[in-house]
């Protein structure tokens, strides 16, 4: 740093008259303090970084050409479709029975309110794979299922054992587990909605239905999402717990594969790691537009999207180099 | 109901020995009040007064314990059943309130909806008018309170006299038989107070029923046919403004006049 000129002060001479500066201070910009340590610790990180990646693909140990061979290979493909389809299925179903039992739990009937309380304390409670063997073994303990009078006849009833497929057991079972921690991410998105949008609501003699559909759910949604979406990831990693009941999903074929080839046990997991990273990936960038969407009136503009970004942040970078090349 | 529903006629608002408490908590403790068809009603009081109570439950957004209101003579949210009065259900309480119009103090707009939406919204839930018909009556009902270019715009993107004029112009899409209005200047700044008061008084003119909660000494003395004085949950005093804001007749009356003038 130097001294801007004219403000030394000598002993010996009288100070310089303060009207004749070189340059008036306030036409000049303000130069920005410069980080050293900032430098220092961004170079430490890329170097600690670069080494890792480099370890990755120079270590014999991950054996990458195996991994080349497993990546695309049918039988990992149709594990991966199984993932996807237990995943969506419970995802759904999971999302829409949270919005029952959080609607049971905000109604005004003690009843509904105590017995949504006692499913989402319940499932949250046991270990999803407790639940996944318990309906497992459930065609054992219950051999028909019949519709009809509670305690009273039936009038038609299911053999359970063409009924429960794998597939649905571990459909049913994610979509119980889900529908607990669903309801409490629900629940919170409509109390996050203010009292006046009720009252508003009430006010105009909106339908009850409308009012919920069209004014209230729209608004929770803005918080229901992020949440939402943070189970489903747990929801897709957790979906590997179905190999348990025999489902050969992403994870559980890797798994049996490994089983085979006993040589190819670390590629088969980073098949499976890399597959998981590109569906959470994936689930990431829809979450960032159903929030945009949902954005719209919560904010004055909305968030830009990362193509926006990227354009703002060349034409910021572009400005700056001209000024930096005028100085 | 179907043609009644939509005309414009200024309604009669009853309101008969009305008691609400919360718990040991009286808060009006016996309210008769009548405002004629076309009138313009000013309800002045203290915080805590009641005032604003007594107007929700004139659209059965509160209940009373004892008493009933009437619109036009039909009772609001309950109904008779021998000497008895019987809790309404919300489905009927709802579309009677589709025809009484309230402004908020913070207007509540839906902010996820166009402001053009949010005119139109309760028309077409209410299955009063189709979803055309209803845009144009939303467009109109901008372009009377000076609005008509905002209609694409959402609610956050607007002033607050903006947003206000939008409440207003969404209870006048219902075509109420009276509106009732809470402070509906009371969250804006000093300089936006105006053009929100310019409205209402547009629509007094026009002879629409009014229930105006405020405290706007000088706008109710200018727009009112009647000023309602209420303290500890009962009207004091109520006559035209010359005798109860120039003359009042209570201690009571001239001591809060003496603070808020």
């Amino acid at each position: 740093m130097t001294e801007p000129p004219g403000t030394a002060v000598s002993l010996t001479e009288p100070p310089p008259p303060t009207d004749v500066p070189s340059k008036p201070l306030t036409a000049q910009r303000v130069l920005p303090l410069r980080r050293p340590g900032r430098w220092i610790a961004t170079a430490v990180v890329l170097v600690l970084a670069a080494q890792f990646v480099h370890g990755l693909a120079t270590n014999p140990f991950y054996q990458w050409d195996r991994f080349g061979y497993w990546f695309l290979r049918p039988t990992i493909l149709d594990g991966l479709l199984i993932t996807l389809e237990v995943t969506a299925y419970s995802a759904v179903l999971g999302l829409l029975g949270g919005i029952l039992l959080a609607l049971a739990r905000l109604s005004r009937s003690p009843v509904l309110r105590a017995v949504s309380w006692t499913y989402v304390w319940a499932l949250r409670s046991i270990p999803l794979i407790v639940v996944l063997l318990f309906l497992y073994n459930f065609s054992a303990l219950y051999k028909t299922l019949s519709v009809g009078v509670p305690f009273g006849p039936a009038f038609f009833s299911f053999d359970e054992s063409k009924l429960a497929t794998d597939m649905v057991i571990a459909v049913i079972g994610l979509s119980l587990n889900e529908a607990a921690y669903a309801a409490e991410v629900v629940r919170g998105g409509i109390l996050s909605v203010d009292q006046g949008q009720h009252e508003a609501a009430a006010a105009l003699g909106l339908p009850k239905g409308y009012q919920f559909r069209k004014i209230v759910f729209p608004q929770a949604l803005r918080s229901i999402t992020p949440n939402y979406v943070n189970q489903l990831i747990g929801l897709i990693k957790s979906s590997s717990l179905v190999f348990y009941v025999s489902l050969l999903d992403l994870f559980g074929v890797a798994q049996s594969m490994g089983a085979t080839y006993p040589g190819d046990v670390v590629p088969l997991l980073l098949v499976v790691t890399v597959w998981y990273l590109i569906l959470t990936s994936v689930v990431s960038v829809v979450q960032f537009y159903v929030e945009r969407y949902y954005a719209r009136g919560a904010t004055r503009s909305l968030p830009p999207t990362p193509l926006q970004k990227l354009r703002a942040g060349l034409a910021d970078l572009r400005a700056r180099i001209r000024r930096e090349a005028a100085v | 109901m179907t043609s009644t529903a939509l005309d414009t006629a200024a309604a009669t608002v009853e309101v008969r020995d009305v008691h609400k408490w919360y718990g040991a908590h009286r808060v009006l403790n016996g309210v008769d009040l009548t405002v004629r068809p076309g009138e313009v009603t000013v309800i002045l009081g203290p915080s805590g007064s009641g005032k604003s109570t007594l107007l929700r439950v004139v659209n059965h957004l509160e209940k009373p314990e004892i008493g009933h209101v009437s619109l036009n003579g039909e009772l609001i949210g309950v109904r008779r059943q021998g000497d008895r009065l019987k809790e309404l259900s919300e489905r009927a309480i709802l579309a009677q309130r589709s025809r009484i119009g309230f402004v908020f103090q913070n207007f509540n707009l839906f902010p996820h909806l166009t402001v053009l939406d949010n005119v139109a919204a309760a028309p077409v839930a209410t299955g009063k008018l189709a979803k055309p018909e209803a845009l144009e009556l939303a467009r109109e009902l901008l372009g009377r309170v000076g609005l008509a270019d905002k209609a694409a715009a959402y609610p956050r993107q607007l002033s607050g006299g903006q947003q206000q004029r939008v409440a207003i112009a969404r209870a006048l899409a219902l075509r109420p038989g009276v509106i009732l209005f809470d402070e509906p200047t009371s969250a804006l700044d000093p300089e936006l107070v105006g053009e929100v008061l310019s409205v209402i008084k547009d629509l007094a003119t026009s002879g629409t029923t009014l229930v105006i909660v405020t405290h706007e000494i000088g706008f109710a003395r200018e727009i009112a046919d009647r000023v309602v004085f209420i303290d500890d949950g009962r009207i004091v005093e109520q006559g035209p403004p010359s005798e109860v804001l120039d003359k009042p007749r209570h201690e009571r009356t001239r001591d809060f006049l003496s603070k808020v003038l």
